[in-house]
């Protein structure tokens, strides 16, 4: 519990990071790092799309499963690696040095 | 005549009203209409005696009885006399003589016309039309209607009689109400006779029941919608589903103890309590994991292009030399005082390794730390054990990966399991169970012993190979061999021989053959042992002047084997004969040497200076290819290298806690140019060949001189 909580530390303090957030299975963030209003708005959209991009790996074969999704944009790159019950989402701007 | 007649109640009470009507008289000429009321109110005061008024005229008896003649005239008393009417054409006032003496008393608007007018006449023609209109609608209808003529015929006789004039129309009426009778009968013959004079008709109606609406309503269902869809992933879910199922059911058939069951159940009841107390958070474990990976990545992300895809294409006009490309350093805050002691790459994930931190430093001693860093992660260890003391070596078991056996400097073995997230060692010597009295310096597991235990052996400066095994989750040793310096037997107490005890620094298990093994001392000497014979070394090597640091075989050629020293010199042997095939002097005491997994002929050593030294005996016999700091500040020593087994990386431990990863350029990793014609063979066969060639070569080059 205490070593997850850290990892998210660590990420959050993690070069170029923007934000972190964690989302549950409906879609709900539990944890985050940014304001309310986009939170919700990151979480309503990336959730869906995680899940179309899920059901599109898996429809191509069952047995293969989605490992996680990047999102780059000319601002920033969005990361979110689905699991069963969870869904953190990373927001980084890689090109910081 | 009226005005007249009007006068007639005056006359008849004149006597008694004389009086008054004098004073009536007086009145006359006032012509107002309130005379004759006056006159009426005269009669009731008449009952009394006569009142004088005070203002009434005084006349004498003589005036009183004159008689007054009265002409009754048709003339209207009210009628004015003297009109007057303005004459335009004479421009004067005319007086009229005739005045209209017409009163007229009373009139009432009355509803009778005369027949003869015009109003009359219209009005008659129009009764008669109605009156037709009305027989000719009674033709085609049945009974009931007939009635309602009989009823007409009545009123037609009736308006007949009222007007004169309608004599001829009413014959008319009457011979058309004739036809109608006769026409009438006609139409029933074919039906049934009824009745039209004494026809009546009778209905009746009920009472209406009242209608009444009765409902009932219940409370509708509870409703949810669901929506799902069926993909083949879906699908797929569902029938692993019902395979687990289904293997469990099996594996509890196999089972079949009710208490093992009952304890299965209340340990999953507690788990699934436990799970569900604790906040969600800690499912994101697996997730965060990844996410750390991909958000270093992105930081790292040109050290990790590089790494996968980078080959310096500046090795094609360096004639021979090579490069070592920096990729990711490792360090952790924690472990940032202590050198890197030991490390070593998992035999199954091959970016997986181990770090071992300590001290070499024997007057400032303090913790160790275990690290295993991914290279996924650069920035943040998988795993963190922290030890008291702290560990000199460390090794991997090939055939368990997740068990790592450290030595550490009290003379301490443990084992750690990286399957429990404990921060302790699982197993762990101590004093009782034999442990070094010295620092452990190096520990390697060995294949599992006949009972399939765990076994793995140590040395250390007490000068004793141990060997451990793991019986029972308790560590079992057994001392194997002594190192006793040979011919420095000295005499002791009461004429015993006591042997001076070398120090073990280092030793190496030969691949192949699996009792032998070299062990490295303090002095510089390096033994051949056996695992069978405890007490007698296979062969002495008198290797360095210092201290043996590393010895290595060969990991393809069965007879070569490497060592290194504080002395400068790496030096490189066929444990066949006593001297060294190949010294290197690298100017500076040399931390450790490591074999390339890739190639018999390419080893790689670090110093004290911060130098990495790759050498390829195929390509040079005589100098490094590669010859490389390392370390930023020179004052770091480099303590240990290592190749990866699969990847072209090493990793390089100092003694400020950093492990720098680098990346082999291709020059020194090439493999030899095979002539033009022959198959590019491969394998170890290959190796052990060009080995050999370059050892017959030293030979003969020996032999010569």
């Amino acid at each position: 519990m205490a070593e997850v909580e850290e990892t998210l530390k660590r990420i959050q303090s993690h070069k170029g990071v923007i934000g972190t957030m964690v989302v549950n299975a409906e879609g709900i963030p539990i944890r985050t790092t940014l304001d309310n209003s986009t939170t919700v708005q990151y979480a309503g959209l990336l959730h869906q799309l995680t899940m179309k991009a899920k059901s599109t790996v898996r429809d191509i074969d069952p047995q293969n499963d989605l490992t996680f999704l990047r999102i780059r944009s000319k601002k920033h790159e969005i990361m979110v690696a689905p699991d069963k019950e969870c869904l953190p989402i990373v927001i980084q701007n890689p090109c910081e040095q | 005549m009226l005005p007249a007649s009007s006068k007639m109640p005056h006359k008849q009470p004149p006597p008694r009203k004389q009086s008054i009507s004098m004073g009536r008289g007086a009145r006359k000429r006032d012509e107002d209409s309130g005379t004759e009321v006056g006159e009426g109110t005269d009669e009731w005061a008449q009952s009394k005696t006569t009142v004088k008024p005070p203002d009434q005229l005084d006349l004498t008896d003589a005036e009183l009885k004159e008689e007054f003649t009265r002409i009754l005239t048709a003339n209207n008393p009210h009628a004015p006399q003297n009109i007057v009417r303005y004459s335009f054409k004479e421009g004067t006032y005319k007086l009229i003589g005739f005045v209209d003496q017409l009163a007229v008393h009373f009139t009432q608007v009355g509803n009778l016309i005369p027949r003869d007018s015009d109003e009359g006449r219209r009005q008659h023609y129009r009764d008669e039309l109605a009156a037709v209109s009305r027989q000719g609608s009674q033709e085609s209808t049945k009974v009931v209607i007939s009635e309602t003529e009989i009823l007409e015929e009545e009123e037609e006789p009736k308006e007949a009689e009222a007007g004169s004039q309608t004599d001829v129309p009413i014959v008319e009426a009457s011979e058309k109400v004739a036809e109608e009778e006769l026409m009438t009968p006609k139409q029933p013959k074919e039906r049934k006779l009824t009745n039209k004079f004494n026809f009546s008709e009778r209905a009746s109606q009920t009472f209406n029941n009242p209608l009444r609406d009765r409902e009932c309503q219940m409370e509708p269902p509870p409703r949810t919608n669901f929506s799902a869809t069926a993909n083949q992933w879906e699908i797929y879910d569902a029938y692993m589903e019902e395979l687990e199922k289904q293997e469990k059911t099996k594996e509890k058939e196999k089972t079949k103890t009710p208490v093992a069951k009952k304890m299965g159940k209340m340990a999953m009841r507690k788990m699934t309590s436990m799970e569900s107390q604790s906040d969600d958070i800690a499912k994101v474990t697996q997730a965060a994991k990844i996410v750390e990976r991909m958000v270093n990545q992105n930081t790292y992300d040109d050290v990790a292009q590089d790494f996968k895809y980078y080959e310096d294409a500046a090795d094609e006009y360096r004639d021979q030399e090579g490069t070592l490309l920096p990729l990711w350093k490792f360090q952790n805050d924690k472990a940032k005082r202590l050198a890197v002691t030991a490390l070593c790459w998992n035999p199954k994930y091959n970016d997986l390794f181990a770090v071992g931190h300590g001290s070499y430093d024997f007057m400032k001693q303090s913790r160790g730390m275990l690290l295993l860093y991914s290279m996924k992660n650069p920035s943040f260890p998988e795993y963190i054990f922290s030890s008291e003391s702290g560990i000199m070596c460390l090794d991997m078991h090939v055939d368990h990966p997740y068990l790592v056996v450290v030595g550490h400097y009290d003379g301490n073995v443990a084992i750690y399991n990286l399957k429990k997230p404990h921060s302790q060692p699982s197993f762990r010597s101590s004093a009782k169970s034999g442990k070094h009295t010295d620092p452990v310096w190096q520990v390697k597991w060995q294949k599992d012993d006949m009972d399939h235990n765990l076994n793995f052996f140590s040395v250390s400066s007490d000068g004793r190979v141990v060997s451990w095994t793991l019986v029972k989750s308790e560590l079992v040793h057994t001392d194997v061999i002594k190192l006793k310096v040979e011919g420095s037997t000295t005499e002791g107490l009461e004429g015993l021989q006591i042997h001076t005890v070398g120090c073990g620094t280092a030793f190496d298990f030969h691949r192949e053959i699996d009792y032998l093994f070299l062990v490295g001392t303090e002095e510089g000497k390096i033994y051949k042992c056996s695992k069978s014979y405890s007490s007698q070394f296979l062969d002495t090597y008198d290797a360095h002047n210092m201290a043996v640091d590393a010895v290595s075989w060969n990991p393809y050629h069965t007879k070569v084997f490497m060592s290194c020293s504080s002395d400068w010199t790496v030096k490189i042997w066929d444990h066949t004969i006593k001297t060294p095939v190949f010294i290197y002097d690298l100017n500076s005491a040399v931390g450790d040497v490591a074999w390339a997994p890739y190639s018999s002929t390419v080893f790689a050593a670090v110093t004290t200076n911060g130098k990495t030294h790759v050498f390829d005996l195929s390509i040079n016999k005589y100098e490094a290819i590669c010859n490389q700091p390392v370390v930023a500040k020179k004052k770091n020593k480099l303590t240990h290298v290592q190749f990866n087994p699969i990847h072209p990386i090493i990793i390089v431990g100092d003694d400020r806690g950093h492990v720098t990863c680098l990346k082999l350029s291709p020059n020194l990793r090439k493999m030899p140019k095979e002539k033009k014609g022959q198959e590019v063979q491969k394998g170890p066969a290959v190796e052990i060949a060009k080995l050999d060639k370059l050892l017959n070569l030293v030979r003969e080059v020996k032999t010569k001189t």
